[in-house]
């Protein structure tokens, strides 16, 4: 069992939330565009996405939502058919740039896929996972911030007793949100969600979105996904996108009450 | 269910269980006849002693010096394997992924080494050997087998690591891991089950072999104390009791080849449990 004692540890220096700034922009793409092979997958994306705010990148089945969310941290790297153009600021660095530091990078971004991938260990090995690589080794400084990231999450009162069970052990919604932990753990500024909650159940779903409600006070949260109802209830700020291209973006009340175009309308209408 | 496809269901089911069961039996048999022929001379003598003067024509003593030999040149030539197959194995899995075309190259062109009979490994042993200046040893037999048997662990490894879906990675790169920290904490750790079968398996292939050490390890009557001192293998003392003329050291060569099945049958069980026991943390 790990005992804490938060006397000895600096929460200032160890960063356990991120300074929250007012509201500006924290990601800029600007003209980026993606090919796989011949096929033009996103067209011309420009999109400002404000600070601590949910904007939810809004369209149907394969048009480009995921791929421009994992552009976002270069997880196209993995992908050799995908040749990307154009310009993504993080802040002020522009990670498509050849000589951007893309780890630490990534550590500004935690990443919540469709299913939770957790990873190879225990529940605890998991969350300190990333706090490694960020160089801190004490050991209760580790213990402090995995507690602080697994209470964030609501997960500390399930697993306090069973740290060093693997993580696989967990429930698929534990462990997406063992995962979003994970995330948040590296200190991150921004939240990549893809469809977190496709695979979940109504139950674990919705601790998810009480939980996105929560971060966003501290976090820039990016989501992704297909379910109007879901970016209703949770949406700063809608991106609808169509066959790689955004079609319309704004405030989500005006937007879904609306839409400027016919594309939106019609994906609104099927969608109720 | 028409009763057309009710008979077809039925013929498959039996000859698939046929096909199965038959291969299952033919395994016991193998064993069995082995067990019963080499049975009488499997004596204590034949595990602690190595052969006596006038072994070969039915004199005292036993194939220590072969099991000995065979325990050397598997698990050097494993440890060889290990190092050059982990790093290789990962390198496909995570510096590669990107480049399918170089990945499918490399895999055809390790099963292309896998498929070569062992025998082309000896030959070619066999040359290095002499023009390393080497003579028939420990050494010489230890490279050999370590070639046989690298593209062996670098292929079972590299199956299982291909398996891992590419979330996991995707979930490590973005913590902020470089791909080595990414390949070796988290891909090794997930193929972890995979990594210790590909070494027992290898480690069965090559203690099983006797081809590849026929040119290289040379044969001996001795414990070798050096890498330079030539090695029995316990194939080999096999081969060379199973060509005698008198039945007793024929005999002999069905103790010994009980001596390997039961090593392999070892390695095979402890493959299977650390397969299970390491592969609890592991994603589904």
């Amino acid at each position: 069992m790990y005992v804490l004692n938060t006397e000895t540890i600096n929460t200032h220096d160890i960063g356990i939330r991120p300074v929250s700034r007012p509201n500006d922009t924290i990601v800029r793409i600007e003209n980026l565009n993606i090919h796989a092979g011949q096929h033009h997958i996103l067209k011309n994306i420009n999109i400002e996405i404000p600070r601590n705010k949910i904007t939810v990148m809004l369209g149907p089945s394969g048009c480009g939502k995921t791929t421009l969310l994992k552009c976002m941290n270069k997880l196209t790297d993995l992908h050799r058919e995908l040749r990307v153009s154009g310009k993504i600021f993080i802040e002020d660095d522009d990670i498509l740039h050849t000589r951007t530091n893309i780890p630490a990078i990534r550590q500004k971004m935690g990443l919540l896929s469709q299913q939770p991938y957790p990873l190879p260990l225990s529940i605890y090995k998991n969350v300190a996972y990333g706090i490694k690589l960020k160089g801190i080794r004490d050991k209760k400084t580790i213990a402090y911030i995995v507690e602080k990231h697994l209470r964030e999450v609501g997960l500390w009162a399930e697993v306090k007793d069973r740290l060093n069970n693997p993580a696989t052990s967990l429930s698929i919604g534990q462990q997406q949100r063992l995962c979003l932990a994970r995330g948040l753990a590296v200190k991150p500024l921004i939240i990549l969600a893809d469809e977190p909650t496709s695979a979940l159940d109504p139950i674990s779903s919705k601790i998810i979105e009480n939980l996105f409600r929560e971060l966003k006070q501290h976090y820039t949260i990016i989501l992704v996904t297909h379910i109007l109802r879901q970016a209703v209830r949770l949406a700063d700020n809608v991106v609808f996108m169509y066959y790689g291209k955004i079609i319309e973006q704004g405030n989500p009340q005006e937007l879904l009450k609306n839409p400027e175009t016919e594309k939106l309308r019609k994906y609104i209408l099927e969608g109720n | 269910m028409n009763r057309r496809k009710l008979i077809e269901e039925k013929f498959f089911r039996f000859l698939s269980g046929f096909a199965t069961y038959s291969l299952m039996a033919l395994l016991a048999l193998i064993i069995l006849i082995i067990f019963i022929k080499g049975f009488r001379a499997l004596t204590l003598d034949m595990l602690t002693k190595i052969p006596e003067g006038g072994y070969y024509y039915g004199g005292e003593g036993g194939v220590l010096n072969a099991i000995i030999g065979s325990l050397y040149i598997a698990l050097g030539a494993t440890f060889i394997a290990i190092i050059i197959g982990t790093p290789a194995a990962l390198y496909i899995n995570v510096h590669l992924i990107r480049y399918r075309r170089t990945q499918n190259t490399i895999r055809y062109l390790l099963d292309a080494l896998w498929g070569i009979p062992s025998i082309v490994y000896g030959a070619f042993g066999f040359t290095l050997m002499l023009y390393m200046g080497l003579n028939a040893s420990l050494l010489a037999g230890i490279i050999t087998v370590a070639l046989l048997i690298t593209p062996i662990m670098i292929r079972t490894f590299d199956e299982v690591l291909s398996t891992i879906p590419i979330g996991l990675q995707e979930a490590a790169l973005a913590l902020g891991s470089t791909k080595t920290e990414t390949a070796f904490k988290v891909l090794f750790k997930q193929g972890l089950s995979g990594f210790i079968t590909a070494i027992l398996l290898s480690f069965g292939r090559g203690i099983g072999d006797a081809a590849s050490v026929l040119f290289t390890a040379g044969y001996t009557d001795l414990i070798p104390q050096n890498m330079d001192e030539p090695a029995a293998t316990l194939p080999l003392a096999i081969f060379f009791q199973l060509s005698s003329p008198i039945p007793e050291v024929r005999e002999r060569a069905f103790a010994a080849a009980v001596i390997l099945t039961v090593i392999i049958l070892i390695i095979s069980l402890t493959a299977r449990y650390l397969t299970v026991r390491f592969s609890k943390s592991n994603i589904k």
